[in-house]
């Protein structure tokens, strides 16, 4: 059964992207999507049927080099099983989402055929992220590793013919390429250490490392698991969008919108928080790398979060709030409760992909448009895309009854992890607490904003707002079954993740320490501390509601006062303007460097020098020698019996 | 004990005793007409004794005439490559001969007799045998290089061979006096034993090397090549094409025999002097043959670069070193066969032509031939995949693992800088200007020569049919 979760979506993306010629284009496409939703049937079945133990299950033998032993198999535990339900089911609800959305694409001209390519690559995705996530090794995992990110890299160029999509695609391959650096380093810092790559033989190896050190780069850590730590995190960072590596999500946004939600949401770019919690028993043992960890996720939080206040691009909005999501997980993760970042990878998953897909439909109502400034009034429209988004906005902004486990998905997922910060006790996650808090103030205040200027208020641009449909029901059916999950996922789950049963529902997926306790202390706080982030979220909506509902004038009187924090916010921090100057240029200066200098005129110019000069030169000279008179053949033979001869005698070493 | 003497000498006096009935009877015969038939007769005699005295010599090792003469495997399986090479050169060189109005029975007669003195060469277990061997087979070739005696070119080519010759024979005899004084001996076991007693003296280091500077001449090592390109260009071109296979093979043949049978206690003295001459051999031979305009000149160049390649082998030292000179030997002497297969064949108007530029757009005319030469070319050039590249690759490994860095750079660099000249005639076969079109005329079996050989180049890569193994057996016969 597992197997066949793993190979259906690959075998859909071969059949789809190779055969759709013979099977015809909608033959191809309905199998592909027909292979994923047999995918997730079967994922939800293994999420029921989840044996206690650690399931083994082999495939076939892959790498066999000495003792770097990698086979193809797929670890089944309570995190696969999580990972494969998300995975599946928003993958399936996007395939079927995609044929209301990809009909008639206006960046294609009539006739051409790209349907069939673009699920193929979705499914391919599928494939790749599955991969990832049973994977067994971490060569198998960097396989998916990279399988979703070619996946990514083909769907944000999907529109090849813009140029803002290919460069965003590019740019999302080199920036992930950095991260990806570090990932393997961490691998390979992890095999040099434990002599394997197997999860199992790690982990059990995992206290003896963190006595050994290790350096690197002329640098000694007195305990390698910090640094194997802090390289896998770097890997993470780079797939998850964090701080310093976050630039290519919102400009990865230049790809369709059902990509957006399906890798840039719900499933790709939270293969780092995964990463974490599948290394849990390894971090227990690098409370620095942990806390740098939890920084990173807060700081992201709070940045992504500020940014995506003044966007006016819906879906660069969302894609802000994604990386400011993915900020709290890892801020959890951070602090030692996994449980809280999986559960909120897992609520979030589902409302965000529902914004996204909410989004899409509005979208694709507009006609493409995607600048909310010329949205408004469309709740009249499309009331069903306005509920649909209306429950994913409840979710996120975390509206539930502070004090019980009642609330939409996100209350209580992200409740949990800025309760589980407060509670580790810690410099850190104090920090991360403030600092959540104040985000999940601005979340609200973006969240509500978005809403309030698609779809309250007057029409701003009236032409597009007349011609305005509700989507088909391929598009609607999607965000019926995701909102279902922004409600309910958080009540069903919440007992199981972060609840008294986490240990029975996680089994031995996730490894803690003696010394962990944060989740206990975490049902034991004060109850400002729980009630904090729900006040945040009411200011942030009565600020929404202030600024867009009850007097529009006021965010255009703020940014005209506030003209240096507007830009500072409207350029995104200029991270963009910064790594351009540094990086892009500084790679640009010294290819130009090494190509004119180094290439044209070292290397060629010796070259050349040598070729044309020096080699003739020696050939003219040597022709002169070689006169046609015996006599001066002659003296070569005696000069070089004398030189040879002088040469023997004075190299000594004979008495 | 002498019947056995004359027994393990059997091919060689087979050869002689043929050469001189075949005297007999183109003096006393038909006279010319018999030419071509002789010619044949003795070619095949030549590679049917190579091959017979490989199936049926067995892998043993015996000696005759006191030491004189050794009969091991190493001389076998070296023996069997220059007859079947002298062979091929001659069954090449017929046609071209006859059209050149050159093919007089004296021709085979005297290929056959330096034959046998490169076979004694390769057989010599003492000094005075070694001597004998090398005249027999210089006295010969100084003829031949003479052959076409209307030809002011080929006579000063033999005339420059036969006074250089004499010059170097001087040079080694006056080394072998010198060994003989400060040993006692002229044998090579004797020399060996010597040693073992702590003979090696300034005296005796003298002689070895003035020996091996007799022999360097043999192979044109640099700075003792000078009359190669003279009097390759000289010489009837099928003198050209036997002289840069055969005689080459059999004198650094008997450089390793002598510095392994006789002075291998003295290995820290000759393996340096060695690597000085190959490592010029490379170079020379790589940048003079870039400003040739003639393409018996060229592989005049082309073969002291080559000698440069086998003797960095020798210069390791070791049975693999010896293994990869023998192994780029083979290789070499195949190649040339091929080229020279094809060289005799170059025609303008009825007249032999010589000049490289004839070669320019060579492929429209005959695409198999310009294939055929462009894999030999490469080859030699030490491109891969071709066998070329195996043998430069074995020897510049050996060296390596002898530690001879320096020597192994040296090399991979004169490799580049000879790659031109080979990639230039390619160059000029395939994209060179139209010019008068040049014919080339093969007979059936130059035309096998140059297809077996541009095949097998290509084939080696892929499995050198347990030939390898054969030249392993070789060297480790040798090195013990």
């Amino acid at each position: 059964m597992e197997p066949v979760i793993l190979l259906a979506p690959l075998l859909g993306a071969i059949v789809c992207g190779f055969g759709w010629r013979i099977l015809g284009e909608r033959t191809a496409i309905v199998f592909t999507t027909a292979t994923v939703w047999l995918a997730m049937l079967l994922a939800w079945v293994v999420f029921y049927t989840l044996p206690e133990e650690v399931q083994h299950i082999r495939l076939f033998p892959w790498v066999e080099s000495g003792t770097l032993i990698s086979e193809w198999a797929i670890r089944l535990d309570r995190l696969t099983a999580i990972m494969l339900i998300v995975v599946t089911t928003v993958s399936a609800l996007v395939h079927l989402y995609s044929f209301g959305y990809m009909d008639h694409d206006p960046e294609w001209k009539p006739g051409e055929v790209y349907k069939p390519r673009f699920f193929a690559y979705l499914s391919f995705f599928t494939f790749a992220m599955l991969a990832l996530v049973t994977a067994d090794n971490l060569l198998q995992m960097f396989f998916g590793w990279e399988g979703v990110g070619v996946a990514s890299y083909l769907l944000i160029g999907f529109y090849y013919r813009k140029p803002s999509a290919s460069a965003a695609a590019i740019k999302a391959f080199i920036v992930n390429r950095v991260g990806d650096f570090g990932f393997i380093l961490g691998i390979a810092a992890l095999y040099l250490m434990t002599d394997s790559i197997l999860f199992d033989d790690i982990f059990a190896q995992v206290a003896r490392l963190a006595d050994t050190p290790m350096t690197f780069l002329g640098m000694t850590f007195r305990s390698s698991v910090e640094l194997i730590g802090f390289l896998l995190f770097v890997g993470a960072m780079g797939k998850s969008a964090q701080l310093f590596l976050h630039t290519w999500l919102p400009d990865a946004m230049e790809g369709p919108t059902p990509v957006s939600a399906l890798i840039h949401a719900a499933t790709m770019v939270t293969a780092g928080v995964f990463l974490v919690s599948r290394m849990s028993p390894l971090y227990e043992y690098a409370p620095t790398a942990a806390a740098f960890v939890t920084v990173i996720g807060a700081t992201t939080a709070l940045f992504a979060a500020t940014v995506g206040l003044v966007q006016n691009d819906i879906k660069r909005v969302i894609a802000y709030s994604t990386c400011s999501q993915l900020g709290y997980m890892f801020a959890a993760a951070g602090v030692g409760v996994y449980q809280a970042a999986m559960f909120h990878l897992f609520t979030h998953a589902f409302f965000k992909a529902l914004l996204f897909l909410g989004a899409g439909s509005v979208i694709h109502a507009m006609h493409h448009e995607q600048d909310m400034r010329k949205y408004g009034g469309l709740r009249h429209k499309i009331p069903l895309t306005f509920w649909g988004m209306m429950i994913g906005t409840l979710a996120i902004t975390g509206v539930g009854i502070p004090g019980t486990e009642i609330g939409f998905a996100g209350f209580l997922s992200k409740d949990a992890i800025i309760e589980s910060t407060i509670a580790a006790h810690s410099g850190v996650g104090m920090y991360a607490f403030w600092v959540l808090v104040i985000v999940a103030a601005l979340t609200s205040f973006y969240s509500w904003r978005l809403m309030f200027l698609t779809f309250f208020g007057e029409p701003r641009e009236r032409g597009k707002y007349e011609h305005a449909h509700e989507s088909p029901w391929v598009m609607t059916v999607p965000l019926g079954v995701l909102s279902l999950g922004a409600i309910l996922a958080g009540m069903i789950w919440y007992g199981d993740f972060v609840g008294e049963a986490w240990r029975e529902f996680f089994g031995p997926s996730i490894i803690l320490s003696e010394h962990n306790e944060v989740l206990e202390a975490m049902h034991h706080l004060s109850f400002w501390a729980k009630v904090a982030p729900f006040v945040a979220m009411l200011i942030g909506f009565f600020v929404a509601w202030l600024f867009y509902i009850r007097d529009p004038s006021l965010p255009r009187r703020l940014a005209e006062n506030q003209k240096l924090l507007y830009r500072f916010l409207y350029n995104k921090w200029y991270f963009d303007e910064i790594y351009d100057f540094v990086f892009v240029r500084g790679a640009l200066r010294l290819g130009r460097f090494l190509w004119k200098k180094g290439d044209e005129a070292v290397i060629d110019g010796f070259i050349n020098a040598v070729a044309l000069r020096a080699v003739p030169a020696i050939t003219r000279l040597y022709q002169r020698a070689q006169s046609g008179y015996l006599f001066h053949y002659a003296f070569a033979m005696v000069m070089g019996v004398v030189a040879l001869v002088t040469w023997i005698m004075m190299r000594g070493g004979i008495e | 004990m002498m019947s056995a003497d004359l027994f393990t000498t059997l091919p060689e006096i087979l050869l002689v005793l043929m050469a001189m009935a075949a005297l007999m009877w183109g003096a006393w015969g038909p006279g010319a007409r018999i030419a071509p038939v002789l010619l044949r007769l003795l070619a095949w005699a030549m590679i049917l004794v190579g091959l017979g005295l490989l199936a049926l010599g067995g892998d043993g090792a015996q000696t005759a005439f006191s030491g004189m003469f050794v009969d091991d495997f190493y001389a076998r399986v070296v023996k069997m490559l220059v007859l079947v090479a002298a062979g091929l050169v001659l069954l090449v060189g017929e046609a071209h001969l006859g059209k050149q109005n050159l093919l007089k029975f004296e021709f085979p007669i005297l290929v056959v007799l330096a034959v046998t003195g490169m076979m004694l060469m390769i057989s010599a277990g003492n000094l005075i045998g070694l001597y004998m061997g090398l005249e027999l087979q210089s006295l010969s070739l100084y003829v031949i290089a003479a052959f076409n005696r209307n030809s002011v070119r080929s006579t000063e080519a033999g005339l420059k061979y036969f006074v250089l010759g004499a010059l170097a024979s001087g040079l080694l005899l006056y080394g072998a006096s010198l060994v003989y004084g400060f040993t006692g001996t002229t044998d090579f076991a004797g020399i060996t034993q010597a040693l073992a007693e702590g003979a090696r003296s300034l005296g005796l280091v003298v002689g070895l090397v003035l020996i091996l500077i007799g022999l360097a001449f043999k192979i044109s090592a640099v700075p003792f090549h000078m009359w190669t390109p003279d009097v390759y260009q000289g010489s009837p071109t099928p003198v050209t094409a036997f002289f840069a296979t055969a005689p080459k093979f059999a004198a650094m043949a008997l450089i390793a025999r002598i510095a392994f049978d006789a002075f291998g206690g003295m290995k820290i003295d000759w393996a340096p002097v060695l690597g000085v001459l190959a490592v010029l051999s490379m170079f020379v031979g790589a940048f003079a043959a870039i400003g040739q305009k003639d393409i018996k000149r060229l592989m005049a160049y082309s073969s002291i670069a080559h000698m440069g390649f086998a003797l960095l082998g020798l210069a390791a030292g070791t049975e693999v070193g010896v293994e990869a000179m023998l192994f780029y030997m083979a290789i070499y002497v195949a190649m040339n066969l091929g080229t020279f297969a094809f060289i005799l064949s170059m025609e303008r108007e009825g007249q032999h032509i010589t000049e490289i530029a004839a070669l320019s757009n060579f492929a429209a005319l005959a695409p198999g031939r310009a294939l055929a030469l462009l894999i030999l070319l490469f080859s030699m050039a030490g491109v891969p995949p071709f066998l070329g590249f195996f043998a430069k690759l074995e020897v510049l490994k050996a060296a390596w693992q002898a530690g001879l860095t320096g020597l192994v750079i040296a090399g991979v660099i004169a490799s580049v800088i000879g790659a031109f000249y080979y990639l230039r005639i390619v160059y000029l076969m395939y994209f060179g200007p139209e010019t008068e079109p040049m014919e080339s005329r093969m007979s059936p079996t130059a035309r096998v020569v140059l297809t077996l050989s541009a095949a097998a180049m290509l084939l080696g890569a892929v499995s050198t049919f347990g030939f390898e193994d054969l030249l392993a057996a070789a060297a480790r016969s040798l090195v013990q």
